[in-house]
């Protein structure tokens, strides 16, 4: 039953992740976006990470793509047409890198036997917690600066129009 | 196993037919609390006070005629309800509604509280998924090729992230005081004493979370999105029968789930002070006072729809941002503050 779920998600956010690139119209793009995050939170709530899952739906799906599809509406963003390639090269060695990437995966794991490292039992939001300010305090501290900065650059460029 | 699938199945189905009923009850609440308000009689010829005018209205929805418009993008345009649809179905069931020490079900303990479906991260399934909500309605302004539905769609993306923010940081200090993200745990926390109940420490999340509410779920002073005197009806302009029916019914089921929310996460759930009954008796009990307590709330959506005019689009980004978000700032400095001197 989880294994069917899980390859059932897996098979959706691939399939979704590859409409997001290919559709021609924004709005598409985006919602198909969304769909992969979902599959993407579906497969962390089955390795027991259910507070990763709910925090990238919250974020991601809830948060940053709605932003993205205020954008996308706002500019009334038109469908691409079809003919036009401007870029066929970077287009072909995408698809290769890509290509070559999965490839690596799987030899990864079927010809050298690598395990992936497993999930341990402890995903929710209290061990998370106790990570993140224990081992990783430093680099827990550092985003929230770096965030700041962000928020502070950004404060600084809509203030220089005016 | 088939004892335990059967109990969670009853569960689902109980929470869900709650919801749905709980829109019936409100549509004749709506109507009347209106009228009341404003001094007229409201619909009085349907039954005993007009009880039975819902079931009139749903008939109506059933037999209009449903119109698509021939310029809208179908695929979006038909999806956008189902979201809306999904979302305030799916949202309710992480929400414990009553005690349940000592009960029994086919031989299936039910723990000590009732809830459909008892997820360790309750509040923040709550959240997320509530935080697709904005997608029905904004796919619905857009897919409708409408400039007043693009218009609600967009105002609301912008007013439902504005608001999230405030109501999610109102939600933090009540997790703080807890130390759990489960519900269940954030109602025994607050058993016991009035006092414990979260909106007395936390009053400034407390207010905040309510007029969060508010916006979160488009009701007015912040319902911008339809804005009728501007907007026509806002996204649903072009939706018509039971396509308009299913964005109608989310939004008044996103009211009870917010009211449930707002009675467990402050006002201590299906607890009362001085109430300790176990059983079957202790499970009606303590369901009805939470229904009590989520009917006052219910009732305080009506009242304020009808007392307070609509405000502003610049006011309503200056209160999400300039009035809200530092009250919850505030309220988890305080709360943060009293927890490292052992106040709370």
């Amino acid at each position: 039953m989880v294994t069917l779920v899980f390859y059932l998600a897996a098979a959706v956010a691939v399939g979704s992740a590859l409409v997001a690139v290919s559709h021609r119209s924004p709005v598409v793009n985006v919602l198909s976006l969304v769909v992969t995050f979902f599959c993407v939170a579906v497969n962390y709530a089955l390795l027991g990470a259910s507070f990763l899952a709910a925090a990238q739906i919250l974020v991601y799906a809830g948060a940053i793509l709605v932003l993205f599809l205020f954008v996308v509406m706002l500019l009334n963003a038109p469908e691409l047409p079809q003919a036009i390639d401007p870029r066929p090269i970077q287009r072909w060695l995408g698809a290769a890198a890509a290509a070559a990437t999965a490839l690596a995966g799987i030899l990864l794991v079927v010809a050298w036997r690598v395990t992936p490292p497993v999930a341990g039992p402890g995903g929710d939001a209290a061990a998370l917690g106790r990570l993140l300010v224990g081992p990783y305090l430093f680099a827990f501290e550092l985003i929230a600066v770096l965030l700041l900065a962000a928020l502070v650059g950004a404060y600084v460029l809509v203030k220089r129009k005016h | 196993m088939w004892a335990e699938l059967a109990v969670t199945a009853i569960k689902l189905v109980v929470a869900a037919v709650a919801l749905l009923s709980s829109v019936v009850v409100m549509v004749w609440v709506e109507r009347r609390g209106a009228a009341f308000i404003q001094d007229r009689l409201g619909p009085n010829r349907v039954g005993p006070l007009g009880l039975l005018q819902p079931v009139i209205d749903a008939v109506k929805l059933f037999f209009k005629e449903d119109v698509t418009p021939a310029t809208v993008n179908r695929g979006l345009y038909f999806l956008a309800p189902m979201i809306s649809m999904f979302v305030a179905l799916a949202t309710f069931i992480v929400i414990p509604f009553g005690s349940a020490k000592g009960v029994e079900l086919f031989g299936v303990p039910f723990g000590d509280f009732i809830v459909a479906g008892d997820l360790e991260v309750g509040i923040l399934f709550l959240l997320a998924i509530g935080s697709l909500g904005v997608y029905g309605i904004v796919l619905a302004g857009w897919s409708s090729n409408n400039k007043y539905s693009l218009l609600g769609g967009l105002r609301s993306s912008a007013q439902l992230i504005s608001y999230e923010l405030s109501m999610t940081l109102a939600v933090l200090g009540v997790l703080l005081a807890t130390g759990s993200l489960h519900l269940g745990d954030v109602v025994s926390h607050q058993a016991g004493a009035l006092w414990r109940w979260n909106a007395v420490p936390q009053v400034l999340g407390f207010v905040t979370f309510v007029i969060a509410v508010f916006a979160e779920t488009n009701r007015l002073p912040f319902d911008l999105a339809e804005a009728e005197t501007e907007l026509v009806a806002g996204y649903h302009v072009e939706y018509s029968s039971m396509k308009f029916a299913a964005f109608f019914m989310s939004e008044y089921m996103n009211m009870a789930t917010a009211a449930a929310l707002i009675v467990t996460l402050f006002l201590g759930g299906w607890t009362l002070p001085g109430l300790h009954l176990e059983g079957w008796l202790g499970l009606a009990v303590s369901v009805g006072v939470f229904l009590a307590k989520v009917a006052f709330f219910l009732w305080l959506f009506v009242w304020v729809r009808w007392s307070l005019p609509r405000f502003r689009y610049d006011q309503l980004m200056e209160i999400g941002w300039k009035g809200l978000l530092p009250l919850a700032t505030l309220n988890i400095v305080w709360v943060g503050v009293a927890m490292t001197l052992g106040w709370l």
